[in-house]
């Protein structure tokens, strides 16, 4: 009688061990090969080798199937109708953009157009596109088909608007100066010349015009795709690009696979790319160390140096395209006052921030623009931690007695501030040292943005990223008199400063737009409406196998050069 | 019985009712922006409010309440603002999806727990009833988090044998039919596809199993003592029946009914509570996307979402409280 129970136990155990079994040799590889450190990526390219065979008949050998994890699902595969970066990093290999950012940087080079004039008063843009390129559903592409585009972009009442859907092209209205009819709407007109010809004339220059066109949120769709899905397109994305959608399973996976007709032979390398959302960041580290996955984003800064002495796997860092800072809302009491915030500037440590939170994987910063930015000023002299600055200061402003302050901190972790309940306490303790007394006030994250965009607070934490290279987003966004009440949290407003964005804006010699910018960035550390904290590096990790990968600062990289060793 | 299911079944129009209601207003009461959160950090305060418009979330409560009663018998769970899709015709794949795990983690768990809750009572105090009841205490007071990353760490990172993530194979992904990846394999007669969605399911199974499975050894022990010592038992013991006749015939009937109850209500909480174990194996089910929904504020999935786990909860309640009458007539309500 007793056997009887023994064998049930036995027979449910053995059913979990043939399912452990079935992975096949390759389990047995990558465990002996955990052992011997020498062998790992051998017994790791093994493992998928077995996985494609055991798993997968329909797979011919030789097939280069890439999984990228990463944190969270795409919004939509309409990339201009979302501001996230989880959705470009997808539609960056679907859709193509006029032009096109350089692998590491955001340097232009061509994309769908091949060539570009400018007007010497930079009203008219010509760009001329690639002959013979199609869509995935086999169309032409040409300049009707950007025109389409860019009106739909432009134009809510436009018949591919989908606004009854709820469609806002949000970026294009931030990258354009607004929507058609808009005072600061700056395209005014889109002529087709020929097929293969457009130009866009604008109502006044635009600095950052041909960065705007390298965006991946710029990508063009097939207009027959428009009018096949209608407001599904968010869904069904058919561009140019080197891979085609295949399917997409909510919050689990998106498939791509290679355009066999891309317009540049040989390309792209891979069969096909899987897009996989492992929202745990322990799990997706595990996968990637099983070798179920070749590429993770979003690594713990505290996992990278193991990363980087673990055989089988690489280590990547995203240039600096960010800026973390803590904002003052120079329009309240008491940091009106701009000695004490000069003072509260030399009291934070920075580098104690950066050591601390950062894993080291961030550079500490003193210019809201980052430093491989045109027009970055080096010159600028950074508010070097001073506790005795601090409090001479604090005392020329009138709080030698102390004086206390509120500090709003973030409640989710961003790649510029990995973790904001912590850096709000050494802020605190900071403070302390030099008598100011630092309450800290948490906040879910939309009532915050909320609250701090209508000047709720005195002190608040928050951070910038990039999306074009061009150093008008960072500071008009962030600095501008006109952003106050949406982008400009601390509410500053320096007519000086304004009128250098705005020329830099408008000009279209890129030197005379970097000095604008350099002088902006003097005045405004002078004026200190933040503590610029840092500038960080986002890490990842991909197994050996992966070659050719070059993670890009926008956090969208095209894959299409990318190759599997097996 | 018929009458009684029919009972039981109006007795829920009162409960759904409020059911919607509370949904409806927690949603409305969390602070917070949905439109700012959707335009992000760079939003404009007229973007703001155009879309605030566009989404009719400027009506005064009582007057969204009524729209979405109104949608919500006509079919109609909203939109999504997130996917912009109809929630009704997305919501499937993860409901789909928390069912399959939910079902092998409750047969994870009866199979395991009721066993082992069978042969602790009958060889009371041996060194098996020891063990397990040491085990089934540990396995209440593990943190399900704990318990996954454990898993993972041995049994796919170190010893290899089994995946770390998701449902299937995404290199070789299957097309699904019903959602539920192991039957579609079936339909399709796909074995080496049926096996592989079963070794996906065996960490996340017993990661969410364990809780119930300790709760339902010790139920099912508890109550399998109480019946063992009871006359009618003692009866059949001197009619000379084998043990085995006796336990599983005789006495396990009778001991049943508060492990029923156990068992359903474990599964509702399986149903609703899956959201860690969803989310540290990347589980896409309904856990994820009201979680998903949460952080995005997309009201529509938040209150459907809820509104989804609480039906089948009450239906799962109601299943457990006809089982009981079949497994017993004399209960009555």
């Amino acid at each position: 009688m007793k056997l009887k129970y023994s064998f049930l136990f036995a027979l449910m155990l053995a059913f979990i061990l043939v399912l452990a079994a079935c992975s096949g040799d390759g389990g047995a590889d990558s465990a002996s090969s955990e052992e011997e450190d020498g062998v790992e990526e051998e017994g790791d390219a093994e493992e998928s080798d077995d996985d494609a065979d055991s798993e997968a008949d329909t797979e011919a050998d030789g097939d280069q199937v890439l999984l990228f994890a990463r944190g969270g699902d795409s919004e939509s595969l309409d990339p201009s109708s979302t501001t996230d970066g989880e959705s470009s990093r997808v539609t960056v290999q679907v859709l193509e953009s006029l032009l096109q950012f350089e692998e590491d940087s955001f340097e232009l080079q061509p994309g769908l157009a091949h060539d570009w004039d400018v007007s010497g008063d930079g009203l008219n843009y010509t760009f001329y596109l690639e002959e013979g390129v199609t869509f995935h559903d086999g169309t032409d592409f040409n300049a009707d088909a950007v025109k389409t585009n860019f009106e739909r972009w432009s134009d809510p009442e436009h018949e591919y608007g989908f606004a009854d859907d709820n469609y806002v092209y949000s970026m294009y209205g931030t990258m354009f100066g607004g929507f058609k009819g808009d005072d600061g709407h700056v395209i005014d007109e889109i002529n087709v010349v020929n097929d293969h010809e457009i130009e866009f004339v604008l109502s006044q220059p635009l600095g950052f015009f041909l960065q705007n066109m390298g965006m991946s949120y710029f990508g063009i769709t097939s207009p027959a795709a428009f009018e096949e899905f209608g407001p599904e397109i968010n869904e069904n994305p058919v561009g140019t690009g080197p891979f085609e959608f295949v399917s997409w399973s909510k919050d689990d996976s998106i498939v791509l696979e290679k355009n066999e007709d891309y317009r540049i032979d040989g390309l792209p390398h891979l069969d096909q790319v899987v897009f996989e959302v492992v929202p745990d960041n322990a799990a997706r580290l595990i996968a990637l160390r099983s070798g179920e996955i070749d590429i993770m984003d979003g690594l713990n800064p505290d996992d990278a140096a193991g990363i980087e002495s673990e055989e089988g796997l690489e280590l990547f860092t995203r240039a600096e395209n960010n800026i973390g800072y803590l904002g003052f809302n120079v329009e309240k009491e008491p940091l009106d006052n701009p000695d004490l915030r000069h003072a509260i500037n030399y009291a934070i440590d920075k580098q104690a921030i950066a050591d601390a939170l950062y894993a080291g994987y961030a550079n500490t910063a003193k210019n809201p623009l980052p430093p491989s930015y045109m027009g970055y000023n080096d010159d600028v002299e950074a508010y070097e931690y001073d506790l005795d600055k601090a409090e001479e200061l604090l005392a020329e402003a009138g709080y030698e007695d102390g004086l206390e302050i509120e500090l709003w901190t973030m409640p989710v972790a961003r790649p510029y501030m990995p973790d904001p309940e912590t850096t709000a306490e050494i802020v605190q303790n900071n403070l302390a040292d030099i008598g100011i007394d630092v309450t800290i006030v948490r906040e879910e994250w939309a009532p915050y943005l909320d609250k701090t965009m209508d000047g709720e607070h005195e002190m608040y934490m928050l951070g910038w990223s990039g999306t074009n290279g061009d150093p008008d987003y960072f500071l008009s966004s962030l600095l501008h008199g006109d952003n106050i009440g949406s982008s400009n949290r601390e509410f500053y407003e320096n007519p000086e400063v304004d009128d250098l964005l705005d020329e830099a804006k408008r000009s279209v010699d890129q030197d005379e737009r970097a000095a604008f910018y350099q002088e902006a960035q003097a005045l405004i550390s002078e004026d200190s409406p933040m503590v610029t904290l840092v500038h960080s590096t986002p890490v990842l990790a991909t197994s050996s196998n992966v070659l050719n990968y070059v993670p890009h600062p926008s956090t969208s990289e095209p894959l299409t050069e990318v190759e599997l060793t097996n | 019985m018929f009458a009684y299911i029919m009972r039981r079944l109006l007795m829920l129009i009162p409960v759904l009712i409020g059911m919607t209601l509370i949904t409806f207003s927690i949603v409305h009461l969390i602070p917070g922006n949905p439109a700012q959160v959707i335009l992000g950090e760079t939003a404009t305060a007229e973007a703001i409010e155009d879309l605030e418009e566009t989404m009719g979330i400027n009506e005064p409560y009582p007057i969204q309440y009524g729209i979405y009663v109104t949608d919500l018998l006509q079919g109609d769970l909203g939109t999504s603002l997130r996917s912009k899709s109809e929630i009704s015709s997305e919501i499937w794949p993860y409901i789909a999806a928390t069912f399959e795990l939910t079902f092998f983690a409750i047969i994870f768990a009866v199979f395991i727990g009721v066993n082992a809750g069978i042969i602790s009572a009958w060889k009371q105090n041996s060194w098996f009833d020891f063990l397990a009841m040491f085990f089934a205490l540990v396995g209440v007071s593990m943190p399900v988090f704990w318990l996954a990353l454990m898993e993972q760490w041995v049994f796919a990172q170190e010893l290899g044998w089994l995946p770390a993530y998701g449902r299937e194979n995404s290199r070789d992904p299957i097309a699904p039919i019903t959602y539920f990846y192991v039957l579609d394999s079936l339909i399709h007669l796909d074995f080496s596809r049926v096996i592989t969605s079963l070794r996906h399911l065996v960490l996340p199974s017993i990661a969410l199993g364990t809780i119930p499975m300790a709760i339902i050894a010790r139920m099912t022990r508890s109550s399998m003592l109480e019946v063992m010592n009871s006359d009618y038992i003692r009866t059949v013991r001197a009619k000379g029946s084998g043990q085995f006749m006796i336990i599983y015939k005789h006495a396990l009937k009778n001991a049943t009914i508060p492990v029923v109850t156990v068992i359903g209500l474990q599964t509702g909480v399986l149903l609703g509570g899956a959201i860690l174990t969803e989310t540290i194996f990347s589980w896409p089910g309904i856990g994820r996307y009201v979680y998903e929904a949460i952080s995005y504020r997309d009201y529509p999935v938040i209150q459907s979402g809820i509104l989804v786990i609480a039906v089948i909860f009450v239906f799962i309640n109601l299943i457990v409280d006809i089982l009981y009458k079949l497994i017993d007539p004399r209960i009555n309500y």
